[in-house]
């Protein structure tokens, strides 16, 4: 019996791979160098890569903080850094970054802008976050009312009251039976609770500083409009959105025509209706705020696109999700709550998401309107003749507070698909 | 509030829209305080600081007509205004004075309804080149590139210049000023236009001024000055005497420092009659008798307030020019106060 074997019995020990496929050098090969074409692209990129840091980064940091003008940061740079360098001068947001923050917000109560975002976002904590216990959703429902209370101020009479008039008439709701006398039971209390309001702060004043819209600027302005249009936007868009899929023919033809409408126009149109044609058609000496016509108007566009991206949504969802729901007997509401919503809103992530940082980044448009957002301050704090010529500086600053934002938001939106994914494309 | 907003703009809504104008100055007394519309921001002019209290050219005789009114020149709210929006804002009542370099010209006047009160700022558009350029006089111009604002008055008076000599140019259009002062430092056109005191404060922010150079000629005339609305002779007498206040002020050498002890009399009689120690001026125009002595002490004189804003000790540095007192030459006048 030979003990020669024609099939090898043993296994080799496995190499090590060759060193130019580990490590950096294979990676390298791999992604940066593969062929003629990404090699030339990786050369192409990293000369413009080094060509632009080269210019930014002495720039960014052969800087002056100190100083108290232009002028001042030129001479501070030249001194430290040798004549002829072209440093940043990030004094200005040294002396400016509350205002470009706050606008003209009074300093010493800077503390409720701030403990108005720090609620908001506790109140938006559990709507984001579903592992978070549900109760706490209570105090989302009130955080509206509460976070306007802090940024206006005034009376804490008003919005308390209006709190306790939803209150009342949902319990009141209960009692009755038809949906009509429902909305009267709930208007009714409302209107009750917000007349006695009035009365209360006369028996019991109690309440805060009044701060005028005309004080709101910077970054405090975007984020109250932002936020306020996106968080009224959603449920407006879905409204719009069922009421566009509907088979009612009068709901149906209003919807398509508000969505058509608003997509038809500029934001920027809407803008300056919101601020000078409403002011032509209200009697001379009626003060309309200019901000809760901005919101109005911003709310307003933001729902017809989102509307438009939901019914993206309802369009994917296959016929047979819309027929099974109907096969279990469930009413409209019902099935689209429990059925048809939750599909259509998980598909319409990132659509949604993108409509969210779309409109947040649109507020900056105000600006063309004469309300100073971070924007519309970089022209003012230029007009200081400290300041005059400080471009970069300014609009970088600007732009990094709005990564953060937007960046956020976008991850969110990637945390939120992850986690809803279920499989079943 | 907000529900209370809404419910009161629809209840102001159904109410007959044909509503007459009140009087201005009871409004304004009603409210307790003045509503300016100004610039959202122009150097030298109106800017605010970094406690967000406003100051500049514009913005001083908002706050020295606030001090004829209530004897405070902080009495006074500040609504920045674009180009665009600032002639909607005062027709609806939003404001009640538009301080906010504005040119007077016949269409706004009679066509847009306003009442100018007065000139404040004789400016005129002129050009800004590279001394490297090695050009002397617009004339040369022939063949520049011009960086532009798009859609003002600037680009029309460019162009009319231009064809009224005979010459080509390449017109470079640009949103805004700052980008225009950008693109001019970064050589992408030859010429920057606008008006003279704009040129002067982009001239001013750059690293080395003297490189620059403003050319001699003026191709427009911009009268600057404060409007009202149409239809409110008494309020728009007020805010024309309070301008005339600041520039007779001026010619007759009262300050911010001397104006009070000169309102205890002079023997001076115009001056008495201006400060109110003698005649009833004051009454005549609905206003205290002391009314000019604030509005002079808020923030000086037609002298004063140019020097302090705008003057050659600013970082804009402009000299008077035509805008000195007629007695020195220049176009700045005030009919007497008799």
């Amino acid at each position: 019996m030979s003990e020669t074997s024609f099939v090898r019995k043993e296994i080799l020990t496995s190499q090590a791979p060759p060193l130019s496929e580990i490590g950096i050098v294979g990676w390298m090969r791999e992604n940066l160098f593969s062929n003629w074409f990404n090699t030339l692209l990786t050369i192409l990129s990293t000369v413009s890569v080094y060509l632009v840091l080269a210019e930014s980064i002495p720039w960014i940091f052969q800087s002056s903080w100190t100083a108290t003008s232009l002028n001042e940061c030129r001479e501070n740079i030249a001194r430290e850094y040798g004549e002829g360098v072209h440093g940043a001068c990030w004094a200005v947001i040294r002396e400016r970054y509350l205002q470009m923050l706050f606008g003209f917000y009074p300093s010493e109560l800077y503390w409720r802008p701030i403990l108005a975002f720090v609620l908001m976002l506790a109140a938006l904590s559990p709507i984001l976050f579903p592992s978070l216990p549900r109760t706490l959703l209570l105090f989302s429902a009130i955080y509206p009312f509460a976070g306007y209370w802090l940024l206006w101020g005034g009376s804490i009479w008003g919005p308390t009251s209006i709190v306790a008039g939803v209150a009342v008439g949902f319990f009141g709701m209960q009692f009755v039976r038809y949906r009509v006398a429902m909305i009267g039971v709930l208007a009714l209390s409302i209107y009750f609770f917000f007349r006695l309001s009035g009365y209360l702060q006369i028996a019991l004043p109690l309440g805060i500083e009044p701060i005028e819209s005309a004080k709101m600027g910077g970054f405090l302005l975007s984020v109250t409009i932002g936020t306020t249009g996106i968080v009224l936007s959603l449920p407006i868009g879905i409204i719009l959105a069922l009421g566009r899929t509907s088979n009612l023919l009068i709901v149906k033809a209003i919807c398509v025509g508000f969505i058509e409408f608003i997509r038809g126009v500029p934001l920027i149109t809407l803008l300056f209706v919101a601020s000078t044609l409403l002011n032509l058609f209200m009697p001379p000496g009626t003060n309309f705020d200019l901000i809760l016509r901005v919101v109005i108007m911003v709310t307003m566009f933001a729902s017809a696109y989102m509307a438009e991206v939901i019914r993206g949504g309802l369009a994917a969802l296959p016929r047979g999700q819309y027929e099974a729901a109907d096969a279990l007997g469930l009413d409209y509401w019902k099935s689209i709550r429990l059925i048809i919503m939750p599909q259509a809103l998980k598909i319409s992530i990132p659509g949604i998401v993108s409509t969210f940082i779309g409109l947040f980044k649109d507020t900056t448009l105000v600006s063309i309107i004469g309300l100073l957002d971070p924007l519309g301050l970089t022209t003012s704090i230029r007009a200081d003749s400290d300041w005059n010529g400080i471009v970069w500086e300014l609009y970088g600053f600007v732009a990094m507070v709005f990564f953060i934002f937007c960046f956020a938001m976008s991850r969110y939106s990637m945390y939120l698909e992850r986690k809803l994914e279920t499989g079943n494309h | 509030m907000k529900q209370r907003i809404l419910l009161g703009t629809v209840a102001a809504l159904t109410m007959s829209a044909g509503t007459v104008l009140a009087g201005t100055l009871d409004d304004v007394m009603a409210k307790g305080h003045l509503q300016c519309g100004t610039n959202t921001g122009l150097v030298g002019f109106a800017a605010p600081d970094e406690n967000g209290v406003w100051e500049g050219f514009d913005v001083a005789y908002c706050r020295a007509l606030a001090a004829a009114i209530f004897g405070d020149p902080m009495a006074v709210k500040f609504t920045p205004l674009t180009g665009k929006t600032r002639f909607t804002a005062l027709a609806s009542g939003e404001i009640d004075v538009l301080s906010r370099n504005t040119t007077w010209t016949f269409s706004r006047d009679v066509d847009l309804k306003q009442t100018f009160v007065g000139i404040n700022y004789y400016d005129g558009q002129g050009f800004m080149a590279k001394k490297s350029l090695g050009v002397s006089s617009a004339h040369e111009l022939g063949g520049a590139s011009v960086c532009i604002q798009t859609g003002t008055t600037t680009e029309l008076n460019l162009a009319d210049f231009f064809r009224s000599n005979g010459m080509e140019y390449d017109p470079i259009p640009i949103e805004t000023n700052a980008e225009a002062r950008e693109q001019f430092f970064a050589d992408a056109c030859d010429v920057y236009t606008t008006d003279r005191s704009g040129l002067a404060a982009t001239r001013a922010s750059h690293e080395d001024p003297d490189s620059l150079v403003v050319l001699p000629e003026i191709v427009s005339k911009e009268p600057l000055g404060p409007l009202v609305r149409h239809g409110d002779d008494q309020w728009a007498d007020i805010a024309r005497w309070v301008l005339n206040a600041l520039v007779s002020a001026e010619e007759l050498g009262i300050t911010a420092a001397n104006a009070m002890e000169m309102a205890e009399g002079t023997n001076n009689p115009e001056i008495n009659r201006l400060l109110g120690s003698e005649g009833n001026f004051g009454e005549m125009i609905g206003l205290p008798g002391d009314w000019a002595v604030h509005a002079i002490m808020a923030r000086g004189n037609y002298e004063e307030i140019f020097e302090a804003y705008i003057g050659v000790n600013t970082p804009i540095g402009l000299v008077r020019g035509v805008n000195a007192l007629w007695t020195d030459g220049g176009l700045i006048y005030s009919p007497p106060f008799r």
